[in-house]
């Protein structure tokens, strides 16, 4: 009893600290139709993303027909871990190496667009800022104390918090990150880290699930179809209901 | 082309001589005769029929590709969501049956309440609509651990910790309803035996004995006049029709309106926005880490809303555990002749619009973050659920009869007591803070007299006045 008590009760001081999340989020652009978008994507996700995460419910061969990549290709740029299209695309970061470096193991990164939304990313893709308090030196506005390194570090350069003091009726100092600023500039001017942000979210969005794009266009051929069987038996009504008064 | 109607004529007989089957169709589709003046709430009937059949043949074909097991269900999810052929599309039909189910049964239920649909002589009709509700439910409760997501998890923990809150067994009980002491692989394996073979074998023989019972007393309509009081010379009730082909062809018309509506959802917004399937629910399940927000699926979100209102655990258990069984009840604290609310006076009507309002009040509080403010809407909303029964005998009862009328006394010191309790309690502790004139001292003003006058008015102002019900269904 007593411990369903503090489990309840910490529900629900857990849900009231919800509202303790981080402010408003950037807009991602996404476009499944994009096939070049997708590309690039996939290719940046293949490089820095996979190294660590996997995407274990995804396969190569999926991702090359939905994409329009030939299996060559596919082999040649995108697969560094297997040379089997049917496999599913895992990382190659032991689980036990995983913790040691980060302390956990890394989560799979599937179906991470639904979970955390298209916006969500794009916006913890922008906001890595330099921490030395943290053990990677790199701390995110989206996702604090995450224990991610920021690895697009050579891309976008680095990003330091601008930190605004208010002073209190009593006194009292408090810190607050007002703004990120660009410090140290990487190999890419901001407006390309941005697109390249943009190209990964897009493919995450895909990753997700992969029939979405398909799954809109079935869907209006669905709708045309109900709507004249509507029309069917519509008329097939009225005729049957003629003779009730 | 003769000989072949007459081998069909013949294989026809050859059955009907051992089995009655011209018998069951005529006596539950070409001559069973419904109220020709059924309206839009009839339809939802036969559309949650429709959705029943949708959620079976779609479990079926999900279940051979799901595997029930704590290291793999997440994964065999996404493996019908990815590998198996079409396997997204019987996946998303068979999320949206869930919500779509308890749409229409929902919109079915209410129904029921505008006609007095539960009134005699269809008591065990509504009875058995209210067991179909339960099992119902629990069918979704256990479906929902299935995907093995983080909603999936952390919400059968919570809803199987309640069990914890029932005195000296509750424990036991826990780890026995769980086979273990925390929702676990053992857990997830019963959940799906009980989601695929015993919820849906007691659902359809509960829809079958359903359907029988209401073929037995016959259809309301929208003006609650019984039909079988007019019959022609030929035994047919004046105001019927056949259900075949008459209400079978305007079923269909409803059938496709509403299969454009969920069609547009599993193809164009399966998640619908997070209500149907939840963003959480994409984290795989994580024993060690609970959700920051817990909020049940949105069906069951006003009976969530309150048991957070209600700051006892126990309490709040024993309040989600009346609230539903409460409408068994209706047959009978429901004292008015007229069934229909064409037909009945302003105080019934202002009830019903109270508890409408109280019902969808709760249900988008369950939703929300519990604040402040929103708990104590909460409990006003929970007030007013449970008003609406109390009260039931008191604002329907134009027969005054000698029970009425203790009952109605008893109800009336009983309530202003309680309220009268209630204010001192709350004024003392507000004199306490010295803040009396503020945001919560207005809103507590506010809904303190609301429920008063609901109580005086709808309870004890004089009784409620119906109007004269006409003799035959009104058809346009």
């Amino acid at each position: 009893m007593k411990q369903l008590v503090i489990f309840v009760t910490f529900l629900l001081a857990a849900s009231l600290a919800w509202s303790a999340e981080s402010g408003p989020l950037m807009h991602a652009d996404v476009d499944l139709s994009d096939q070049g978008s997708l590309q690039r994507g996939a290719k940046i996700f293949v490089n820095y993303c996979q190294s660590c995460h996997s995407a274990a419910y995804m396969r190569y061969s999926r991702l090359g027909q939905d994409l329009g990549i030939t299996v060559d290709v596919l082999k040649e740029n995108l697969m560094f871990g297997t040379d089997k299209p049917g496999d599913t695309m895992t990382s190659n970061l032991n689980r036990d190496d995983a913790v040691q470096f980060f302390a956990m193991v890394p989560p799979d990164l599937s179906v991470t667009a639904r979970a955390r939304g298209a916006d969500w990313l794009y916006t913890y893709f922008m906001t890595f800022y330099r921490d030395d308090s943290r053990p990677t030196g790199v701390n995110n506005l989206t996702f604090k104390d995450v224990a991610m390194p920021h690895v697009l570090s050579d891309k976008q350069g680095w990003q330091r918090a601008v930190i605004k003091e208010t002073q209190s009726a009593d006194g009292s100092i408090t810190k607050e990150i007002e703004r990120l600023e660009l410090e140290t500039p990487g190999e890419l001017t901001e407006a390309e880290y941005a697109a390249m942000v943009s190209d990964l979210v897009n493919f995450m969005v895909y990753l997700g699930e992969p029939i979405k794009l398909k799954r809109y266009q079935i869907g209006g051929w669905v709708m045309v179809y109900l709507i004249i069987l509507l029309l069917v038996v519509y008329l097939l009504k009225k005729e049957y209901w003629k003779d009730v008064h | 082309m003769n000989t072949l109607i007459k081998l069909l004529y013949g294989f026809r007989d050859w059955i009907d001589d051992r089995f009655p089957l011209m018998q069951n169709w005529n006596e539950h589709l070409a001559k069973y005769y419904a109220p020709k003046n059924f309206n839009f709430w009839y339809f939802f009937g036969s559309l949650a029929l429709l959705v029943l059949v949708i959620q079976i043949v779609t479990g079926i074909w999900l279940t051979m590709n799901y595997k029930p097991s704590a290291d793999a269900a997440f994964a065999s999810v996404e493996y019908i969501m990815r590998d198996v052929d079409w396997g997204w599309w019987i996946r998303y039909m068979h999320s949206t049956g869930a919500s779509a189910f308890f749409i229409t049964v929902y919109l079915h239920m209410y129904r029921g309440l505008l006609y007095g649909s539960y009134k005699q002589p269809r008591e065990l009709l509504w009875i058995l609509g209210m067991l179909i509700y339960f099992v119902l439910a629990g069918e979704s409760f256990f479906g929902y651990l299935l995907p093995w997501g983080q909603m999936s998890y952390w919400g059968a923990q919570a809803i199987t910790s309640l069990f914890g809150a029932i005195p000296v067994i509750g424990e036991d009980l826990t780890i026995w309803v769980r086979g273990d002491y925390v929702v676990s692989d053992v857990t997830l394996n019963r959940f799906f035996s009980l989601h695929v073979i015993a919820l849906p074998l007691l659902l359809c023989g509960l829809v079958v004995v359903h359907i029988l019972a209401l073929h037995e007393v016959g259809s309301n309509n929208p003006d609650g006049i019984e039909i079988k009081k007019h019959k022609g010379p030929d035994g047919i009730p004046l105001d019927g029709i056949p259900f075949h082909p008459y209400y079978t062809v305007k079923d269909i018309v409803g059938a496709v309106v509403f299969l454009l509506g969920f069609f547009a959802v599993v193809f164009f917004w399966p998640e619908m926005g997070g209500y149907f399937l939840e963003h959480n629910n994409f984290f795989p399940a994580n024993t060690l880490q609970t959700p920051e927000h817990i909020a049940p699926v949105w069906y069951f979100t006003p009976y969530y809303a309150m048991l957070r209102a209600i700051p006892d655990l126990l309490g709040g258990a024993l309040v989600m555990g009346v609230a539903l069984p409460i409408f068994f009840l209706l047959p009978w604290i429901d004292r008015s002749p007229v069934k229909s609310i064409r037909y009945r006076g302003w105080k019934f009507k202002t009830a019903l619009a109270a508890f409408t309002i109280a019902f969808l009040g709760l249900g988008w509080l369950g939703i929300e973050l519990a604040t402040p403010v929103y708990t104590n809407l909460a409990r006003f909303f929970t007030v007013v659920y449970f008003l609406f029964f109390i009260l039931f005998p008191c604002y329907t009862s134009p027969v005054d009869s000698l029970v009425a009328r203790y009952y109605r006394a008893g109800v009336k010191w009983i309530l202003r007591l309680i309220l009268a309790y209630l204010v001192i309690d709350q004024l003392a502790v507000m004199l306490d803070d010295k803040q009396i004139i503020d945001n919560a001292f207005l809103g507590f003003v506010s809904g303190y007299t609301l429920l008063v006058i609901l109580i005086e008015v709808l309870g004890f102002y004089s009784l409620d006045i119906d109007k004269p019900v006409p003799d035959r269904v009104t058809y346009s």
